[in-house]
């Protein structure tokens, strides 16, 4: 059997099937996607980037929920006469050949006039007419060509968000000042005196003025709004002497222009904004393509299918369900709601929960919680909860998820700031009293310079660019933060908590032990071709771990659900399945997930499914365990209690059995008595204690899917380099002190010429961007001296 | 009259149309993506090409 790259997936295929035009496909699915294509004129789909598609999925019934008009009315921006405009998520965007056939959707579908796509937020935005195409039809159309969107709950809430851009208008605007001043202060600073420049100053200083006006009211507001505010909360921030030099400035150049004292310092004043705003700039841009607010719904489903009297089906949107209605839940559907099983085969997948990946299987009559996906089949459920009373959703009622988080930490540059201002309050008094006694007349005149020269630009830009520059590195070893301000949170934590699983177990590989009699060539042989048949997860994975057995043709074969298999060859029977199925025992009390095997009613033993624990956990413990206290809380049963107190460092707290609100009671509990606590968890179990610790850390196999709010999100490959992440956050804590230190010198020199009243505005207008610019190469020269560490 | 003045007057008007331009493109969304256009203008021309290739003359 030779294996080949899909053609359209790139996923391993067999070189037999499904061969076209001397192309090979994994399947049916992909192969249909790469007809489509050719069909219409769009096989070039295949040139940018190889094997660039998904295969699609087949789920009819999917976006039923988009023929009713009142819900589809909800997904559009747009909505007026025959044209109509959407934008959809599709997280499967991810090169130049998924950009290029979404944008040429028009040529798949009429009715469709424009698409763009938006590559970094992956979405695209898509205007179409009405009465062509519905907006159903466009959803069944990507999925059929692998690029289904991701329609939840969530788009269904939001209103049309609008994007913020006043930075980049008042950015526009100090530049735009910024560059003319300059232009029309560059005579003064080579020909003070001359008949030119006496003749046509006044016109130049007058302009410069003009130009000054926006920067100063409009451009600088937000540092006037921030002081103020600072103030009133009695609280020196940065923004205190950063905005009281803006005014000094401001108002002493404007009584040097107007009395005809001298050029005054727009050139310094219009820089001086230019470059913080520059910072700002800087450190506000993050990830747009993830989201870290997200929750559940996010993940939950718009409608749902609920069954009336007479089976009559109707699609309802889900803050319409209500306790005992009766819902219909398709293979890979969410289930929405607490519910009681009805009817059918129920194998719930919670690992978007718990972070569980094996299935759990459920009878009727059992108890099913929101948040499980149903992997089998149809089934239907009776509600017995609404989706905000659901046990999962009740805690997003929690106060934790309300209050802005961390509204109460003070950052390092607030920290200092307030030091700053005293002293340098206290230097522009005493130098002003100083030359009150020596010359009066500039007394006042050395009072403004001090409090110019003093204007912390350089130490208000340390921050932003050391933390937007690390922020920027760290991104591009997948580990992605909400903002720069994590990177401070990071470095001042001393306890680290831990998920169990998902986390700190992987949930794509499973260990298989088997624990009983050997068993020979042939019953290995017989009990893999019996699981051949079986579709249930378990028989999958243990079927695969059989790679090199023969396959037998087998003479029967039963499958009983929620039980086992029973297949027989010649004159031998296999029993497969559960405990009480295979010994017709009723089942001991067990913590693991297993399946037992018994031949010819003769029990031979199990195989039991274990969870691996990540590559490098070990090394990630011992290593955090020298200088963090550290516990893990699992909301799983004790099972794995021996195995990780064996594992971990001596004082390591395990907590077994963890509901949601445990978690997050714990954390607030360490945090009363001071700690500052990271957590790391996954699921949407985890989102309580993700939201009440400092740094909430999400780790996930796919940074693309589902990952509950939280302040970053690591890639799970990353997850052995968390200890060098918090090292580095450290280091840059290091090179924002030396930064201040840096610009603090800049101050002590700007303040002589200040202090002794010769100030020229040449000067200042020489030292700010000097000391500015230096600081921004130094704190990016060092941090990326720090990214080359990381792996 | 000097030639300064005109001189002034016209660099500020130059000045404050590339501002106008650089207002409009904020505001029409040209700094919200800042991506995938580069990717999107490299299209174009292999679209051409492509058109070439597959409708050759019968």
């Amino acid at each position: 059997m030779e294996n080949v790259p899909c053609y359209h997936c790139g996923y391993s295929c067999n070189k037999q099937i499904n061969s076209e035009n001397e192309k090979f496909f994994c399947c049916k699915g992909c192969k249909t996607v790469y007809e489509i294509f050719l069909e219409n004129n769009l096989a070039h789909y295949y040139d940018f980037q190889q094997t660039p598609g998904a295969t699609p999925e087949e789920n009819k019934g999917k976006f039923d929920f988009l023929s009713q008009d009142k819900i589809a009315e909800k997904l559009l921006e747009f909505n007026e006469g025959n044209t109509q405009i959407t934008t959809l998520y599709i997280p499967h965007i991810h090169c130049s050949s998924c950009i290029w056939i979404l944008e040429n959707l028009h040529k798949l579908q009429k009715g469709i006039s424009s698409s763009m796509v938006n590559f970094t937020e992956k979405k695209v935005r898509i205007t179409f007419k009405s009465s062509e195409v519905t907006l159903h039809e466009i959803a069944l159309l990507l999925s059929v060509i692998g690029y289904e969107p991701s329609i939840s709950l969530d788009d269904y809430k939001a209103g049309k968000n609008k994007i913020d851009r006043s930075l980049l208008y008042k950015l526009g605007v100090a530049g735009f000042a910024f560059g003319n001043v300059m232009f029309l202060s560059f005579p003064e600073y080579f020909e003070v005196t001359g008949f030119w420049i006496e003749h046509y100053k006044t016109l130049f200083r007058g302009l410069m003025f003009v130009f000054s006006l926006p920067v100063v009211f409009y451009a600088a507001q937000d540092y006037f709004i921030s002081a103020y505010k600072g103030i009133s909360a009695h609280l020196l921030n940065i923004d205190v002497p950063i905005a009281l030099g803006i005014l000094v400035l401001f108002f002493r150049s404007s009584v040097e222009v107007i009395f005809d004292l001298g050029t005054g310092f727009f050139d310094s004043l219009t820089g001086l904004v230019f470059f913080l705003l520059l910072g700002k700039y800087f450190q506000q841009r993050t990830y747009s393509f993830l989201s870290f607010e997200r929750d559940y719904t996010s993940y939950f489903p718009i409608a749902v299918t609920r069954i009336l009297a007479g089976n009559k089906e109707e699609i309802v949107q889900i803050y319409e369900v209500k306790k005992g209605d009766r819902l219909l839940i398709r293979n890979q559907e969410l289930i929405p709601v607490d519910a009681i099983l009805m009817r059918g085969n129920a194998q719930i997948d919670y690992s978007f929960v718990t972070g569980e990946s094996l299935a759990v299987e459920k009878k009727r009559g059992n108890k099913l919680f929101a948040g499980g996906k149903q992997l089998s089949g149809i089934l239907e459920i009776e509600v017995l909860a609404s989706v905000s009373q659901s046990y999962l959703t009740q805690l997003w009622s929690n106060v934790v998820f309300q209050k802005e988080k961390n509204a109460s930490f003070k950052t390092i540059t607030d920290r200092i700031s307030k030091h700053f201002t005293i002293f340098v309050l206290l230097m522009a008094f005493s130098s002003a009293i100083f030359w009150l006694f020596i010359d009066a007349s500039k007394a006042l005149n050395v009072f403004t310079a001090v409090l110019i020269i003093a204007c912390p630009c350089a130490i208000a830009l340390a921050a932003p660019f050391t933390l937007g520059n690390l922020l920027r590195i760290y991104g591009k070893k997948k580990f992605y933060l909400k903002n720069a301000a994590v990177i401070e949170q990071l470095a001042a934590i001393d306890t680290v908590i831990f998920d169990k699983t998902g986390t700190i177990t992987t949930s794509v590989n499973n260990e298989i032990h088997y624990h009983g009699v050997v068993l020979s060539t042939f019953e290995t042989a017989l009990l893999k071709s019996s699981l051949q048949g079986s579709n249930h997860p378990l028989s999958r994975m243990l079927y695969k771990s059989f790679e090199e057995v023969e396959s037998l043709e087998l003479t029967n074969f039963k499958e009983f659900i929620g039980k086992g298999i029973e297949t027989r060859y010649r004159k031998t029977t296999a029993k497969i399945g559960s405990y009480s199925f295979v010994k017709n025992e009723l089942k001991k009390h067990s913590f693991d997930t297993a399946v037992h095997v018994s031949f010819n009613n003769d029990y031979k033993g199990k195989f039991s499914f274990k969870n691996t624990y990540r590559p490098g956990f070990l090394n990630v413990f011992s290593d955090l365990g020298k200088n963090y206290e550290l516990a893990i809380l699992s909301g799983d049963n004790r099972g794995e209690a021996v195995y990780l107190k064996e594992n971990s460092p001596k004082n390591t707290q395990l907590l077994f059995n963890q509901r949601p609100e445990d978690k997050l009671r714990y954390i607030a509990k360490l945090q009363k008595s001071g700690k500052k606590v990271m957590m790391i968890g996954d699921g949407l179990n985890d989102a309580g204690a993700l939201a009440q610790s400092n740094v909430g850390v999400s780790l996930s196999e796919n940074i693309n899917t589902f990952s509950p709010a939280c302040d970053a999100i690591l890639d799970a490959s990353k997850f052995n380099q968390i200890s060098k992440y918090i090292r580095a956050s450290k280091s840059a804590i290091q090179i924002i002190k030396y930064a201040f230190l840096l610009s603090f010198i800049y101050n002590v020199i700007g303040l002589y010429f200040a202090a002794t009243g010769q100030l020229m505005p040449i000067i200042a207008a020489i030292l700010m961007p000097l000391s500015s610019i230096s600081i921004v190469v130094f704190t990016t020269v060092t941090t990326n001296f720090i990214g080359k560490k990381l792996q | 009259m000097s030639v300064i003045y005109l001189l002034l007057a016209l660099s500020i008007l130059v000045a404050i149309i590339f501002f106008i331009a650089f207002i409009i493109s904020v505001k029409n969304g040209q700094f919200d993506d800042a991506y995938t256009p580069s990717v999107r203008m490299l299209f174009d021309d292999e679209l051409v090409k492509e058109k070439k290739i597959t409708q050759p003359p019968k």
